[in-house]
């Protein structure tokens, strides 16, 4: 097949100046690009008020998505389930049976906390949750890890603010429109979350690798204490994310850290929730601090960066 | 209310020229002549709020992969300068730093110009090729400009991803080749 002859005017002056201006604008929207681009790289919020109201308008689209996404996984757990029924039942019950000595032992432990605090005179500050809501997007073309909530600044969501669902860590708001939000995931390599090793306290940090797995990497140098299974939560370090929340299982063990999966898939997360920064006082005075000593290599890496 | 039975329903017509009974003094309606690539571009921007939540770049630039069969379809349609606002409204759903689109887009419709100046033969092995490089080429820079904005070197994690749009562009082609049917319905009246 030949190529289409429609772009050679012939002696149309009208024809050939149209076809010039085509040129002219296409290299003009090109290096307007180029400026768009270095602005955004410079200053990421740039644009955020832009992509707020489109999501806006796109909302509707990720509700319906999200509905049909819960639906979907229900079939499929529905006739997973039927399969496996008599299996499932006898592992259940095993499992039952072993959950409630264990409720027993935590009741003691629990009390036997109440009072050690009440002796000690700490105070739980309440983390009352701001608001639940639904992941109704997520950039699954781009390397970049975003995903979008059905909530925003209407609902008293601000940047910042760390999202959870039951099972672990999302990641945290970066940008609140008036009724959606973006979130930068944990698999995004610009977030880096402090963690400890739940077993023993051990303290380290992860770092999305934007392949859906996480790194892990110690504080301390040395021989490598990491074993496949181990689970990290957040360590309450920086002032940002809450302690105690779930964040990875550890799968690789490298020579100075490890590769981990998520503790919670996002896209297992029917409905996730927002919640307030830990101590924002914290949070405060270390973006002070940061301020003052100038440009740090990388702020997000005490936790405290938005 | 009785359950229709397989005759009683409306059938479906095999094209969609048979959507349309009456075809003499009917005309393209022009909106949809003109606006449907543009229309079909943007909803395929808008990919990203489908149900799936994605922790690794695992769907294709679908947006792109329809912008470039448009292209190759009918050279003449979409304008130069298309890339411009198609890739600002892409920037806006698809989490890359704004701008990345604009100027990869911008730059896909010059190649493209150009491509279409030295190859001087179409073909169907030959325009997947083409596609092949150029979604190559986006997908790599796209990585590298995002790996720029999260300060990050390129995270090698676009190959799964790589691989689906490569094999999905004919495709692709084909679906946007269906719209080009629908677009040239005689729906006006003339």
């Amino acid at each position: 097949m030949a190529r289409s002859p429609d772009r050679r005017p012939g002696f149309s002056r009208r024809a050939q100046y149209g076809i010039f201006t085509g040129y002219v604008i296409a290299v003009a929207g090109f290096l307007a690009g180029v400026a768009l681009l270095i602005v955004s790289i410079v200053n990421p919020s740039a644009f955020s008020s832009v992509r707020g109201t489109a999501s806006e308008i796109a909302r509707p689209a990720g509700e319906a998505g999200a509905e049909t996404r819960a639906a979907g996984q229900s079939v499929i757990a529905a006739i997973g389930a039927y399969f496996q029924a008599g299996r499932q039942n006898a592992a259940l019950s095993r499992e039952v049976a072993a959950a409630r000595a264990n409720a027993l032992t935590m009741q003691a432990l629990e009390s036997e906390n109440r009072r050690l605090k009440a002796l000690l005179g700490i105070v739980d500050p309440v983390m009352k949750p701001i608001t639940a809501a639904r992941l109704i997007g997520s950039t699954a073309a781009s390397a970049r890890r975003f995903a979008v909530l059905s909530a925003g600044v209407s609902q008293g969501v601000r940047p910042g603010q760390p999202v959870r669902s039951a099972a672990g860590l999302i990641g945290r708001v970066i940008e609140a429109g008036p009724g959606t939000a973006r979130v930068l995931l944990v698999t995004d390599p610009e977030n880096v979350v402090p963690v400890r090793r739940v077993r023993d306290g051990l303290p380290a940090f992860v770092e999305g690798k934007s392949d859906g797995r996480i790194a892990i990497r110690l504080l301390n140098m040395g021989v490598n204490p990491l074993k496949r299974g181990d689970v990290f939560a957040t360590s309450g370090s920086g002032g940002l994310y809450p302690p105690g929340i779930p964040v990875a299982v550890v799968t690789d063990v490298l020579h100075d850290g490890g590769v981990g999966h998520l503790a919670s898939d996002p896209a297992d997360a029917d409905f996730v929730v927002v919640l307030p920064v830990f101590q924002p006082a914290a949070v405060a005075a270390l973006g002070a601090s940061q301020q003052a000593a100038g440009p740090a290599p990388d702020p997000s890496e005490a936790g405290g960066g938005n | 209310m009785p359950f229709p039975r397989l005759p009683d329903l409306p059938s479906i017509p095999r094209r969609p020229e048979d959507l349309v009974r009456q075809r003499i003094n009917r005309a393209p309606s022009p909106l949809l002549a003109a606006g449907l690539p543009w229309l079909a571009v943007m909803l395929a921007s808008l990919v990203s709020f489908s149900p799936v939540i994605a922790s690794a770049p695992v769907v294709p630039p679908l947006a792109f992969m329809v912008f470039l069969a448009w292209r190759m379809l009918r050279p003449s349609l979409l304008p130069l300068w298309a890339g411009l606002p198609l890739g600002a409204f892409d920037d806006l759903y698809s989490g890359q730093p704004f701008g990345s689109a604009i100027v990869l887009w911008s730059a896909a419709m010059l190649v493209m110009d150009s491509v279409d100046n030295r190859l001087l033969w179409r073909s169907f092995v030959q325009d997947w090729a083409v596609a092949c490089l150029m979604m190559s080429a986006y997908l790599v820079l796209s990585a590298g400009i995002a790996g720029l904005a999260a300060g990050y070197p390129l995270p090698l994690v676009i190959g799964p991803q790589l691989l689906v749009t490569l094999a999905l562009y004919p495709l692709v082609t084909r679906a946007v080749a269906l719209l080009d049917r629908v677009r040239l319905l005689p729906l006006r009246t003339v």
